[in-house]
């Protein structure tokens, strides 16, 4: 015999044979897009949309040299994010990992950047230069790769030990670099920098990577999107520039970013590898809310909660149906 | 002749799905409540998205900056995705209050949240090829998340090239076809009943 619950089952699953009304669907949509066609068009007569002009390379060097200048000798002594940061870029650093799990290092080097010669030697080999800088640039090319590496990083780190501040550097043994650094900084500030790596040597180019990366790798696109109010840490996901509406249906994304550990970079192993595990949490949730018919407690909660009361209050109303146990 | 493959393919298409279900001119009765038409909406936002798009597709990625033509069109496909997202969100909860995935539609209410995610992406790489200083935002902070997973190694948010054909060809086609899926199922099956209503043999439940 059958049990209630399947008597209910095979009653949904059935077509309907209780009262009908008359329904042209044809009309319904032609009138739901009539009006969403209207509200589109009137909230883009009255607001736009948002169109904030990209930064340049240009703009970051002639707003603030020295962060320029500073970033450069990053690029060059292997120190800057980009430099550090492994997989897909290069192999200087494991990445983010779950417990045993090195997903990233997984993915492999699939976009190779050097940050030496991608972000500065290259660029400036481009260039007519003036005799000050063409001679440094000979210099570089002709060193080591040791002797390379010790001018760019005790350059690196007497502007570290003096937070940056250029007028203070202890005078040491840094040889080209600081012409380069000064020749990047000026090559940037004519827009020669924006032109040469937007070409990458060649003609066509649809790939910014490297662009995108070596504006990360300084203060210039951080201060703007703390100026935009679109920092990771306050809610900035799901934020837009100006007074437009972001993509407030990251807002779950982002929400894990507000909260301990997650937040917190310093703490081991979560927050350290917060971007993986947010990303992981969000698959399972993902995987969750299409699964939800098969979910234990979560499919049965609209029976036992009593919203669709409501939903169906007219239809109970004219049926004298009461809520059923 | 019924050995055919499109014999098989049009005589199952009529079984189940004949015309009068694919073009209703009745439907149930209860079918009475505001967030019914959340579903249509929905649809009809996805239209104006793929129209305004279609246009923006002919004339590239940075035409609406130069053109008052296209910054019209971006603003329309703009906020027809904001409004797009606002319907579905509503849809969806309605659906899940109402248990929608009841009656053998089970594969409804999975293509309806499959729609969903597919709907993030396409909305996602949208963001990223406005050629603008939120593209540019977005992909610096959006890499490290796809990085951490080795998804970056093929899905790279820096590639404007890449983004712009996953944005205007690859996702909409997905999510295109995921969308009509649920739609004829959602007319095969019929509109989920009330879940207070029984049949006629459960009916000292009903009152």
């Amino acid at each position: 015999m059958k049990g209630n619950k399947e008597i209910k089952h095979e009653f949904d699953a059935a077509p309907w044979r209780g009262k009908t009304k008359k329904y042209d669907i044809v009309k319904e949509g032609s009138i739901a897009l009539a009006f969403v066609a209207i509200l589109a068009l009137v909230l883009s007569l009255l607001m736009g949309s948002p169109d904030d002009t990209p930064l340049t390379f240009k703009g970051w060097a002639s707003s603030n040299a020295e962060n320029f200048y500073v970033t450069a000798v990053q690029e060059l002594a292997g120190t800057s994010g980009t430099a550090t940061y492994g997989a897909p870029y290069n192999r200087n650093a494991d990445g983010l990992n779950v417990g045993p799990l090195w997903l990233q290092r997984w993915g492999g080097v699939t976009h190779p950047i050097d940050t030496v010669n991608d972000f500065v030697i290259a660029p400036l080999s481009t260039q007519v230069l003036s005799n000050e800088i063409a001679n440094a640039l000979k210099a570089w090319n002709a060193a080591t790769t040791v002797q390379k590496k010790s001018w760019a990083t005790s350059y690196d780190d007497a502007i570290t030990k003096v937070e940056g501040d250029l007028t203070k550097v202890a005078a040491g043994d840094y040889g080209p670099v600081p012409a380069l650094a000064t020749g990047l900084t000026d090559m940037a500030k004519s827009g020669g920098l924006d032109a040469a790596l937007l070409s990458q040597g060649g003609f066509f180019q649809t790939d910014n990577t490297k662009q995108i990366l070596f504006f990360g790798d300084g203060a210039y696109l951080d201060d703007a999107g703390t100026k935009f109010n679109l920092q990771g840490g306050t809610w900035g996901m799901m934020n837009e520039t100006g007074r437009y509406p972001g993509q407030a249906w990251l807002w779950l994304y982002s929400f894990w970013y507000q909260i301990p550990p997650f937040n917190n970079e310093e703490s081991k192993p979560i927050g350290a590898n917060a971007d993986v595990y947010i990303m992981l949490i969000m698959g399972a949730l993902s995987a969750g809310l299409i699964l939800i018919p098969f979910i234990p407690g979560i499919k049965t909660l609209p029976m036992r909660v009593p919203i669709q009361r409501g939903i169906w209050r007219q239809y109970y109303r004219a049926q004298g149906i009461k809520r059923r146990k | 002749m019924s050995e055919m493959w499109t014999a098989k393919l049009r005589n199952k298409w009529q079984k189940n799905l004949p015309i009068e279900k694919l073009l209703p001119d009745e439907q149930p009765a209860y079918v009475a409540s505001w967030i019914y038409t959340f579903g249509v909406l929905t649809l009809a936002a996805l239209a104006s998205i793929i129209a305004t798009g279609v246009v923006l597709a002919f004339e590239g990625p940075a035409w609406y900056h130069v053109s008052h033509i296209g910054k019209f069109f971006n603003s329309m496909h703009f906020w027809s995705v904001q409004l797009f997202f606002v319907f579905m969100v509503i849809h969806l909860w309605g659906k899940f209050w109402m248990a929608a995935w009841r009656g053998n539609r089970t594969a409804t209410w999975m293509t309806g949240a499959v729609a969903f995610v597919a709907s993030i992406a396409t909305a996602f790489t949208g963001y990223l090829v406005q050629t603008n200083f939120d593209s540019q935002w977005i992909s610096f902070e959006a890499k490290d998340g796809f990085n951490s997973m080795g998804v970056g190694a093929w899905f790279n948010v820096t590639n404007l090239g890449q983004m712009l054909l996953l944005h205007v060809a690859f996702l909409p086609l997905i999510l295109g076809a995921i969308t009509v899926v649920h739609v004829l199922m959602v007319r095969k099956r019929g509109v989920v009943p009330p879940i207070d209503e029984v049949p006629d043999s459960l009916v000292e439940v009903k009152s």
